[in-house]
């Protein structure tokens, strides 16, 4: 751990100051949240390429990706970011979970073994980190201890957060609930799938991780 | 008579417990069935802590990981702590229990409801 951190120093105002424009953004959330396909919007928007698979399976992501110097340009001012792709956070696996979603037994259980893995690298992440992009199904009940731990975390460490409340191209959405859950953190009501409202979030990104 | 231990653990005895004693306290304890109710709940990075030690120990057909609950931390916002422009985080109560017998129903800021079934 750095010195300036050691000392409990804040040094925003010097970090303002010298307009530090690269971060390294984590992408977290419940796995089957659009973490991926958040991700791959952004890379795609700005790069042309794409991060990883997605799927209606919990726990496609099962290993960490990171994608170096993606550079968001809004309203004049950029910000390049390293954007870490994260698998789906939980407390529970259960590989009979995925035998519903017609696996075989044994594919169940590998997929169960590399999705544990997963959330340790994905828990291992949140030491390296600027800021995050918490993604919430806005079709879920916001208060899962997932969503709880990620936001208790950064605001210990003092790091910026952004929820983006996913699936707003769902009808049952309700990225209001969420606001209430959380109010003291900025929301950006997005589809990751079809891109609604994606130039709001990468204002806010540009606003609060340049 | 047939049922579930549910063993409510108090702020002092937390209190005096390092991270990874109540960490592996939490574990051996819902590894053997019981529902702890924790009076002060976990910093986030105890949190984080349990939810690596569970994956660690996640088996097929054995144990499947945990159900946690607690309500959204507290910012402590003291006098002292306003006049030194400091902000401090308080953990509130975290029900713990084994996925397999513990399910959530509802939870909101100030209610947590839960679902208790014999293995």
């Amino acid at each position: 751990m750095g010195i300036i951190k050691r000392l409990g120093l804040n040094l925003s105002w010097f970090k303002k100051l010298f307009k530090k424009r690269k971060a390294r953004i984590g992408i977290y959330g419940p796995p089957n949240a659009g973490k991926t396909t958040l991700a791959n919007r952004i890379v795609r928007d700005w790069t042309g390429d794409a991060m990883g698979s997605v799927s209606h399976i919990p726990h496609e992501t099962r290993r960490a990706r990171r994608r170096e110097g993606v550079t968001i340009e809004c309203n004049g001012s950029s910000v390049t970011l390293d954007i870490i792709d994260t698998p789906g956070l939980a407390t529970r696996i259960d590989f009979h979970d995925f035998m519903a979603f017609g696996l075989t037994e044994d594919e169940a259980k590998r997929r169960a073994k590399e999705a544990t893995e997963g959330v340790i690298e994905a828990v291992k992440w949140l030491d390296d980190l600027d800021g995050v992009i918490l993604v919430m199904d806005a079709t879920e009940d916001p208060y899962t201890q997932v969503n709880v731990v990620v936001i208790g975390n950064m605001e210990a460490r003092k790091l910026p957060l952004l929820i983006a409340a996913n699936k707003i191209d769902l009808p049952t959405s309700s990225p209001a609930r969420i606001h209430s859950a959380f109010p003291q953190h900025p929301l950006v009501p997005i589809s990751a799938l079809d891109g609604q409202n994606i130039d709001a979030l990468y204002q806010q990104i540009s606003e609060h991780f340049g | 008579m047939n049922g579930i231990q549910m063993d409510l653990i108090s702020e002092d005895k937390l209190d005096g417990m390092t991270s990874m004693e109540k960490v592996r306290l939490i574990l051996d304890e819902v590894r053997n069935g019981k529902i702890l109710i924790l009076e002060k709940g976990l910093t986030p990075s105890e949190q984080t802590k349990l939810i690596e030690l569970t994956m660690t120990e996640i088996a097929p057909d054995d144990f499947s990981g945990i159900e946690i609950e607690s309500y959204p931390v507290k910012q402590s916002d003291t006098f002292l702590n306003k006049l030194l422009g400091k902000t401090s985080l308080k953990t509130r109560l975290t029900v713990i229990g084994p996925a397999s017998q513990l399910k959530t129903i509802k939870k909101d800021r100030d209610l947590i409801s839960a679902l208790v079934s014999t293995p």
